[in-house]
């Protein structure tokens, strides 16, 4: 078999494949999300168009014309002047000029800033800081422009926060104590986000990104949308959009629910339908990468888990499609022939409306 | 999106499946996904209409460059006295019959 076919593995390493190697690798990939969610697998026809996406000889692939779909992001005009730990450039530009760069020389649909920490709860303190930044850039902008944030609930436990920590309540068996923090946790959290939302709304925010939810597992999702339900009802026209922390919700309370839904346990298309229930307008799921496996194992695996969230969703769904996430390889300056892989695979296989 | 460096992430994202921004129309057809939950092809088919164009010309820079100046909303290389910013969104939520808060809010400011 002659290894004709350059790739990647999930950590960005090149590596070249057959083509039977790749036609094996996605096989595996799309059983092992279909398996894993008790979702369909990718039909015949989809595996070929993945397979002929990756035997593409070009470094860089793309959509025809006609075929494309929005971008919306989590701050990336940040990585203009943030430094290597963000992915950032480091370059000595401040957040108004990076962002009017990412709007008017990298041509985004749409635009967001967001705080250095990006935790809601580092925001609060400094929110008049942040209403600042926001209201002098939207004067400029003219594509949409997000404020975004992570709601990490992990840093309300101590020692970064004032709630006892479950990770040193569950192994001394202190489980109704543990579950107790999260709930107390989890409403402070919802309190912080309406807050912090409400306040950019106020100087005219044109979308939130509650970004990475669900972080610290089915409390913290709980908390994301119940404020997303709450904020709603009062500001009517702020966009908001869920992006996920990773494809399963992980059970760290067990018990919460939301529109009579058990959180813990989630896969994307279940994801989707509780985000759209509490009244957000784009949902991001988030695949995870398995740096051992090749990118055709990791994006068919992907575009199995999205091509079913979007097909059950009655909103945009855009997948996150950063290092190490839905097929992108877990490096910091991600390959770009698998990154427009990914984007190629995502958009016309996966159906999503967005990345 | 995600994070990875300036030029192999978003740019790369944006290079090979994004609709270009104020370059084209795709800050247009993001409007429509925020303000009316609108999936890709009802979005475009929404803005094509109100444009008066194909879909398939939404990212066409040789029609759209024209349309955008000749509906004042913004372009992408610099004009002195073309609607910029807040200017350009007004006159896109008109367009578009949406609401955009930080227009709602400077027309609050106008006292109009």
């Amino acid at each position: 078999m002659e290894k004709n076919i350059y790739t990647r593995m999930g950590d960005g390493e090149r590596v070249a494949m057959s083509p039977e190697e790749i036609r094996e690798d996605l096989l595996a990939g799309t059983n092992d999300a279909a398996d894993r969610a008790n979702i369909p697998v990718l039909t015949p026809d989809d595996l070929e168009h993945l397979f002929d996406i990756f035997a593409e000889p070009s470094k860089v692939v793309s959509v025809r014309p006609g075929e494309e779909v929005i971008v919306t992001d989590d701050a990336v005009a940040t990585l203009f002047y943030l430094d290597q730990e963000n992915c950032g450039q480091g370059l000595p530009l401040s957040r108004v000029q990076s962002i009017l760069a990412y709007e008017r020389a990298c041509c985004a649909d749409t635009l967001s800033t967001g705080h250095v920490d990006y935790t809601f709860k580092q925001v609060k303190p400094i929110v008049n800081f942040e209403k600042q930044e926001y209201y002098n850039t939207s004067l400029m902008t003219t594509a949409p422009f997000f404020y975004g944030s992570q709601p990490n609930m992990g840093s309300y436990f101590r020692p970064d926060g004032p709630y006892p920590n479950p990770a040193d309540l569950f192994p001394v068996g202190k489980i109704r104590e543990a579950l107790d923090a999260q709930e107390e946790a989890a409403a402070q959290l919802t309190r912080d986000l309406v807050y912090v939302s409400k306040q950019m709304y106020e100087v005219g925010c044109e979308g939130i990104n509650f970004d990475t939810a669900a972080s610290a597992g089915d409390a913290d999702f709980f908390a994301t949308l119940t404020a997303v339900s709450e904020l709603k009802k009062k500001t009517r026209h702020m966009a908001i959009e869920v992006g996920m922390s990773s494809e399963f919700v992980m059970g760290m309370h067990g018990e919460m629910t939301f529109d009579g839904k058990l959180l813990a346990g989630m896969y994307p298309h279940q994801q989707v339908k509780v985000v759209e229930a509490a009244g957000a307008d784009i949902f991001g799921p988030a695949i995870n990468v398995s740096v051992g496996e090749s990118t055709p194992w990791n994006l068919a695996r992907a575009v199995t888990f999205v091509k079913e969230c979007v097909a059950v969703a009655n909103i945009p769904v855009h997948p996150n499609v950063g290092m190490g996430v839905c097929g992108v390889p877990m490096f910091e300056v991600p390959p770009i022939d698998a990154v427009t892989r990914t984007s190629k695979a995502l958009v016309l296989i996966g159906k999503a409306d967005g990345l | 999106m995600g994070t990875g460096d300036i030029f192999g992430m978003p740019t790369a994202h944006i290079m090979a499946s994004a609709m270009g921004g104020i370059r084209t129309a795709g800050d247009l057809v993001a409007w429509m996904q925020m303000s009316r939950r609108m999936k890709i092809n009802e979005a475009k088919a929404y803005v094509a209409e109100k444009l008066g164009i194909d879909v398939i010309d939404l990212t066409n820079e040789e029609v759209m460059r024209q349309v955008r100046e000749d509906l004042d909303i913004g372009i992408i290389t610099s004009v002195a006295g073309s609607a910029k910013g807040i200017a350009a969104k007004w006159n896109i939520a008109e367009l578009l019959d949406i609401q955009i808060n930080s227009v709602n809010l400077f027309k609050e400011k106008l006292r109009l």
